[in-house]
């Protein structure tokens, strides 16, 4: 038999369940939006408004087969923004979030560097000369440049210098 | 990437083939697949354009180029001296002819507006009205994020996303083997036939990506059919009866292509391969993009697919015996280059 008492609280713990989860899903947006550096942040940058989040469960949406390896790492949340250099060059950022820093080294380690430079940047990093993949803590950042410039290498590290200081704010 | 002067493409796949076997490098498929006795069955044929001067000093390719690279592909496909005949002998001009594009890796790895242009002007040229001609994809932010301006005007080219409010996924569950799903309302009921424009691609599950693989851009759930290489998922697929019935021609995008960390746009594992295929055999032709592709990673030093374990497993089970979609019998295969 239900006790009286329980069917009064229940529309009530139904919306603080509600609150919460609409109160973390905007605390998350609200962190994710803070990973990328605003325009100017890094001298010749731009970023596009739009920050898109992909849940697990939606990452394939963003990456289609590519989202496999990601969930088997531990993906949390994926994350990402459009920048321009100098008004020209069109960037796209990703910071996809692991549940541990062992997922974003497992990400990092299974792509060949090829003829990567290796700058001092987070953890580990490889810059080409149109990419620049870095890793700190649970964080996994990739930047793609889909034009080239010879200015771009050295541009795409100040924009993830400014990127790495928001991580784990 | 140089081009092969003194041999043809495919004397090199059966020159790896053999040579490698001793190495353990070879690709399964291509080892098993080079069968002199089959020479006397019916071929398909997989014609490869290509132009080294295609992207001049810029960043994307010469629409000019690009025009007279698809008219040289289809030329030598279909034996003509007429740029317009191969196009109408294809389709006919009260047909609605769907063009799917392939646009999830942004605009440094998607099908280019420039190939898609000069298409639709061939279609135009052999009598398809401009709203019979429709380009889709899975998505309105896919096609504008690759380049394409959206459009529903009925007096021009239609650009447009399953996903648009008025086109979505046909209520009916399409199935074969372990697949099931529903098709987009594009394929299903708006398009009478279709061309398929996907990308040359490595991609980290299926292995490859070309014609059979682009079309998870045309089911609602494509993230369910990743599992063992996407096999026989892919092939599977690809049997769904409007899929199977209005597929009429594959002109691959290989401008630029990848051949390693696909699907998506990596530059580091990019290359300018500046080349169009065509085939109106989509295993042939996948086949024949697996080839490109090991050739690469092993002048690249990477290891080979196979020993990846990333085998295209799906190309063979296309051609077997429960699907019969094209053969991937290297030795049934006439590869022309030009």
């Amino acid at each position: 038999m239900r006790k009286p008492y329980l069917s009064k609280l229940t529309p009530l713990l139904i919306w603080l369940a509600l609150a919460f989860a609409f109160a973390a899903c905007r605390q998350h947006a609200a962190l994710t939006t803070t990973f990328f550096p605003e325009s100017n942040a890094a001298p010749g940058w731009t970023k596009s408004p739009e920050v898109r989040t992909f849940a697990p469960d939606h990452l394939s949406d963003y990456i289609d087969g590519d989202a496999e390896k990601y969930l088997k790492a531990g993906v949390k949340s994926t994350s990402t923004a459009d920048y321009k250099y100098n008004e020209k060059v069109e960037v796209v950022v990703d910071v996809y979030t692991m549940s541990s820093a062992g997922g974003a080294k497992t990400i990092f380690e299974s792509e060949p560097a090829m003829d990567a430079q290796t700058p001092a940047l987070g953890e580990a990093a490889r810059l080409y000369s149109q990419s620049l993949i870095f890793r700190k803590g649970p964080y996994l950042v990739r930047m793609v440049a889909y034009q080239e410039s010879p200015q771009l290498p050295p541009a795409l590290l100040d924009l993830g210098h400014a990127l790495e200081a928001r991580l784990g704010r | 990437m140089k081009r092969m002067p003194e041999k043809s493409r495919r004397d090199f796949l059966k020159d790896c083939a053999i040579g490698a076997l001793a190495a353990g490098a070879v690709p399964l498929a291509l080892a098993h697949n080079v069968n002199p006795a089959a020479a006397s069955q019916p071929k398909s044929k997989v014609v490869i354009a290509r132009d080294a001067a295609l992207y001049g000093s810029g960043n994307n390719p010469e629409a000019a180029r690009v025009e007279k690279l698809l008219d040289r592909a289809m030329q030598t496909f279909s034996e003509s001296a007429d740029p317009v005949a191969p196009w109408k002998k294809l389709f006919k001009p009260n047909e609605v002819v769907g063009l799917k594009v392939n646009t999830i890796a942004g605009p440094g790895l998607s099908t280019h507006v420039a190939l898609v242009e000069a298409v639709c002007e061939r279609l135009k040229q052999a009598g398809i009205k401009p709203a019979n001609i429709v380009v889709w994809d899975r998505t309105n932010g896919e096609l504008e994020r690759a380049g394409f301006t959206l459009s529903n005007d009925l007096n021009r080219v239609r650009i447009v996303g399953t996903d648009s409010k008025d086109v979505g996924y046909d209520e009916t569950s399409f199935a074969y083997g372990v697949v099931k799903t529903r098709l987009s309302n594009l394929l299903t009921r708006t398009c009478d036939a279709m061309i398929n424009l996907p990308i040359l691609k490595n991609h980290s599950f299926a292995g490859v990506t070309l014609a059979l693989k682009n079309m998870y851009g045309v089911n609602n759930n494509p993230n369910q059919l990743h599992a063992d290489n996407c096999s026989p998922a892919v092939a599977d697929l690809n049997m769904l009866t409007p899929i199977r019935s209005k597929f009429r021609l594959v002109v691959a995008d290989a401008m630029t292509a990848c051949f390693e960390g696909g699907p998506m746009f990596k530059p580091q594992y990019s290359w300018r391969y500046n080349g169009i295929m065509i085939a109106t055999d989509p295993v042939a032709v996948d086949q024949t993009a697996w080839g490109i592709i090991e050739e690469k990673r092993a002048e690249r030093g990477l290891k080979s697919l196979s020993q990846s374990g990333l085998v295209p497993k799906y190309i063979a089970v296309a051609a077997n015996a429960d699907h019969r979609l094209g053969t991937d019998d290297l030795a049934r295969i006439t590869l022309q280059e030009v």
